[in-house]
């Protein structure tokens, strides 16, 4: 790594926060807790979010914890069963779902299109609201002894043979669910009726491109999950019987609903961190995202056709040949719009002027990651090896090599990225750079064992397994601590640089979106002077105009 | 293709009315955004009610026996003047749309008290229905009662006007998912209605005070778009529940 | 699309809702006395048919949907599809059970 940095800060010595910003303008727990001002949400959203992650990871290193040893000794299978539970439904529903839009969607859509706020402040909170009130259902759910079924809820497990509190943890995605749903309905009505003057479609930032599509998902996709919940709980209460097969009724249904939102779901997961890896490769890379069109087209493409795959999570339940056909086929669709985007990003660093500040690294790790994520989704995709690898820890490590690889390495690297703009304050580069280089080698040691696990046969969900995957889950319990630390590091350097950072200054990092062209932390009002927009998404030509004619309008 | 706007003056003109909100430009850009979000909800509404459709369709196709049997249960007297019931009830609040819009003060409040009221007797129908399955014991999972199909002789309203067949008992069970997926959509569709008539009395009282008529219509608008939307789902729940097959 | 639309926009009179109305109520009876015929698999087809055709008026006229922005109309579309693909997609699986082993 070259000491080369595009970093541009003030001058320490006469630098300043700006007296009035969204923090100073309104003072008391009240006017945060009662705030429409979408950046106060994204913040409330960024304590609660890391909050939550950091339950389920403590859940997760209970997980690895228990597999250094091929016995079920650290704790009773029943146990593990509900640590495993609460840890997927903790990290899917209340981190990776809302972990993207709802901390750095909420607070820059509105800058990014030139608005004041979102379309619908109010809903906003009140999204934040339902979300801490499923939240802290689930957690109690956890004091009053969790749920084992697995975050996916299987009927008829989940409806017939389980007395652990099904009923609770389901209200708590239910209302985590509708949190979701009025993001998504925001960021679309922002979106399309809330743009600057001149901010066409395509001059937009493919972070927004991103948001838009998952939005689309969320609010297509989440009330089919709704429904399907809400039909466990009465067939739990009530014995309807639609799950029932002593009354006729078909368990796989259950997962019929289910999955038509659980796919979509991982896309709405991955898209908002999609959105953030096209602004940090371009800004890092001084160029414009090569195939600006593919790049946005696509995302629309992997929201659409993500439509139409969700039965791949079903191929050995028991639904018939020739569905497991159709839809194998249509999942090999679904890998390509996602491919393209890694080509664009890809070519998009060709010939750039490439520098690794912090947020590049973590783009970089997600690169790799995903793409090995992604190609070993093709795997499971073929029908044919799916029936081999299903159920065993290769799923498992292909949804965190998407997920934790992909997705939290892109919400790490939006968080370094956007940092400066939302606090003001620079975080220390060289122990920042450290923890995502420690992360990615955590990372690798953790998961990348669990393909090799997978392949060799060892189920998942089991708190035991032959002696000879020991040595392979040791090495992948060792990573765990590593990725620990890498995840530890950022939360207290970050907290720290609160307080001691360096000034940020307006544009740290010489971007070009309209965020960057005022003040850090920004007004409430976003923009002192109402953007227009006249210059093409990525214009870092028409950036260097700016800064050789103008300084940025701050009210300092 | 740009949809936002910018007519700046268009605003000036507009000059600051009391409900625009401050993140918005002009009223024209509020109310689009809001009519646009209405329909977005209502998307959701869509798909949320999308997973009884699938389950209905699947089970009727299993076990149509089953779904003719139950439905002769239900009384298609009662069904169809729910039907016509809300269609004025829609009929109705168009009207009180059209009367906010061209600012007719006791007409919408009229038009809204009539919409109230006939969404109320749309209630009144289904207690009396649902009464009458809680009789019967048709209620699933509050002993659930298969008596009605394995001898419909002892059902004698009903059998007087279908002589149904008796079913053989595992037929005669999968009855119980039949009344299953009626409670589920009616109910879910009479909780729609009746969160649709308490915003309707709110919406009545303001409109008394006159808050919807001097140009900002879009919250009459909008609830407009739900109560079609609840009448929407009702047409195609008569259809499917009540209507199976009434031939003798 | 001109944002000009939907507000300057065409006030639907009662002549239209009284139309739409008596269009509804026939529809009703109609789809009532077509539920006493023998017609086998055509049954729930017309049933269907008749409460489609009710729910398009609605929509288009109850709902001002025809005097709408293109924004609108592609929203409502793509709603419906959404819906047809949970149900017709389901039904793939469901359809084929019986079928057999290839």
């Amino acid at each position: 790594m070259s000491e080369h940095t595009i970093v541009s800060l003030p001058d320490q010595a006469t630098a300043r926060i700006p007296k009035d910003n969204y923090i100073t303008r309104e003072n008391g727990l009240l006017s945060w807790l009662l705030t429409s001002d979408h950046k106060r949400i994204a913040i409330l959203y960024l304590i609660s979010l890391s909050f939550f992650f950091f339950i389920g990871g403590a859940l997760a290193g209970l997980i690895r914890l228990e597999l250094l040893t091929p016995q079920a000794d650290l704790m009773a299978t029943d146990t593990y069963n509900k640590v495993f539970t609460m840890h997927g439904v903790i990290m899917i529903f209340f981190f990776l779902v809302p972990s993207v839009p709802a901390t750095l969607g909420n607070f820059f859509i509105p800058m990014m299109i030139g608005a004041k706020d979102l379309a619908l402040p109010k809903i906003n909170l009140l999204s934040w609201y339902l979300y801490m009130a499923g939240g802290l259902l689930a957690l109690y759910t956890m004091a009053i002894g969790g749920v084992d079924t697995g975050w996916t809820f299987t009927t008829p497990l989940s409806t017939h043979y389980v007395n652990t509190n099904v009923l609770t943890t389901g209200l708590a995605a239910f209302i985590a669910g509708f949190s979701s749903i009025l993001t998504g309905l925001n960021f679309i009505v922002t979106i399309h009726k809330m743009r600057a003057p001149g901010m066409t479609w395509f001059r937009l930032p493919l972070f927004i491109w991103a948001h838009y599509a998952a939005s689309i998902l969320m609010v297509l996709a989440t009330p089919v999950v709704a429904i399907a919940i809400l039909l466990i709980a009465l067939e739990r209460t009530l014995g309807i019987g639609v799950f029932d097969p002593t009354k006729g009724g078909d368990p796989l249904l259950f997962q019929h609903l289910f999955w038509f939102y659980s796919h979509p779901a991982v896309y709405i997961m991955i898209l908002p961190g999609m959105g953030v890896i096209s602004e940090v490769i371009s800004t890092f890379s001084r160029k414009r995202v090569f195939g600006y069109t593919a790049v946005a087209f696509s995302s629309v493409a992997i929201a659409v056709f993500g439509f139409f795959v969700w039965a791949h999570h079903m191929f050995i339940m028991g639904i018939s040949n020739y569905a497991v056909l159709v839809f194998s086929l249509l999942t090999m669709l679904v890998a390509v719009p996602s491919a393209i985007k890694i080509f664009n990003w890809t070519f998009t660093l060709y010939k750039g002027s490439i520098t690794f500040e912090t947020p590049m690294i973590y783009a970089f790790g997600f690169l790799g990651l995903f793409t090995i994520g992604g190609m070993t989704g093709v795997f499971l995709g073929s029908s044919g090896t799916d029936i081999h690898l299903t159920e065993t820890y290769f799923i498992v490590a292909h949804f965190h090599f998407v997920m934790v690889g992909g997705m939290l390495m892109a919400f790490l690297a939006g968080i370094h990225f956007w940092w400066p703009k939302m606090t003001g304050r620079m975080y220390p580069e060289k122990l920042s750079q450290l923890a995502a280089v420690v992360t990615f080698i955590g990372f690798n040691l953790t998961f990348f064992p669990q393909f090799i696990l997978g392949m060799l046969g060892m189920p998942r969900r089991y708190a035991a397994y032959p002696p000879e995957f020991q040595i392979l889950n040791v090495f992948s319990t060792a990573g765990a601590t590593i990725l620990g630390v890498g995840y530890l590091l950022p939360v207290l350097y970050l907290v720290w640089s609160l307080r001691y950072g360096a000034i940020a200054g307006d544009n740290p990092w010489q971007a070009t979106g309209l965020e960057w062209q005022t003040q850090s932390p920004p007004l409430t009002e976003n923009f002192a002077v109402a953007p227009v927009m006249d210059h093409e998404a990525y214009d870092y030509e028409w950036l260097e105009k700016q800064q050789k004619e103008k300084g940025v309008a701050s009210a300092g | 293709m740009p949809d936002s706007s910018v007519h700046t003056a268009q605003s000036a003109h507009e000059e600051h009315p009391a409900y625009l909100r401050h993140h918005f430009n002009s009223t024209v850009q509020q109310a689009d955004a809001a009519g646009f979000a209405m329909w977005l909800f209502l998307l959701t509404e869509v798909m949320f009610f999308s997973g009884l459709f699938t389950a209905y369709l699947i089970y009727r196709n299993w076990y149509y026996p089953a779904f003719v049997s139950g439905s002769h249960q239900l009384n298609v007297v009662w069904g169809a003047t729910n039907t016509v019931v809300l269609i004025f009830s829609s009929f109705t609040m168009a009207m009180g749309v059209w009367c906010a819009e061209t600012r007719r003060r006791r007409g919408l409040v009229l038009c809204l008290t009539l919409t109230f009221f006939l969404g109320l007797c749309f209630l009144g129908i289904k207690t009396v229905e649902y009464r009458e399955k809680i009789e019967k014991h048709h209620v699933p999972g509050f002993h659930y009662s298969l008596q009605s199909f394995l001898d419909p002789q002892s059902d004698p309203e009903v059998y007087a006007e279908y002589h149904d067949k008796p079913l053989v008992p595992d037929m005669a069970r999968h009855t119980e998912l039949y009344f299953s997926l009626y409670f589920l959509m009616t109910g879910m569709h009479a909780l729609h209605m009746i969160i649709g008539i308490g915003i309707l009395g709110f919406m009545i009282m303001r409109a008394r005070a006159g808050a919807y008529t001097t140009g900002h219509v879009t919250f009459v608008e909008n609830f407009g778009l739900y109560w079609h939307f609840v009448d929407i789902i009702w047409i195609y729940l008569f259809a499917l529940l009540y209507l199976i097959s009434r031939h003798q | 699309m001109s944002e000009h639309n939907e507000h300057a926009h065409h006030i639907v009179g009662p002549g239209v809702y009284v139309v739409i109305l008596f269009a509804l109520l026939i529809g009703t009876g109609l789809t009532v006395w077509a539920s006493f015929l023998e017609l086998g698999f055509w049954n729930p087809i017309i049933a269907l048919a008749i409460a489609t055709t009710k729910a398009v008026l609605v929509v288009l006229f109850f709902m001002h949907v025809w005097y709408s922005s293109k924004l609108t109309k592609l929203t409502i579309i793509s709603g419906v599809f959404m819906f047809l693909v949970l149900i017709s997609m389901t039904l793939t699986d469901y359809i084929s059970r019986a079928w057999g082993q290839w």
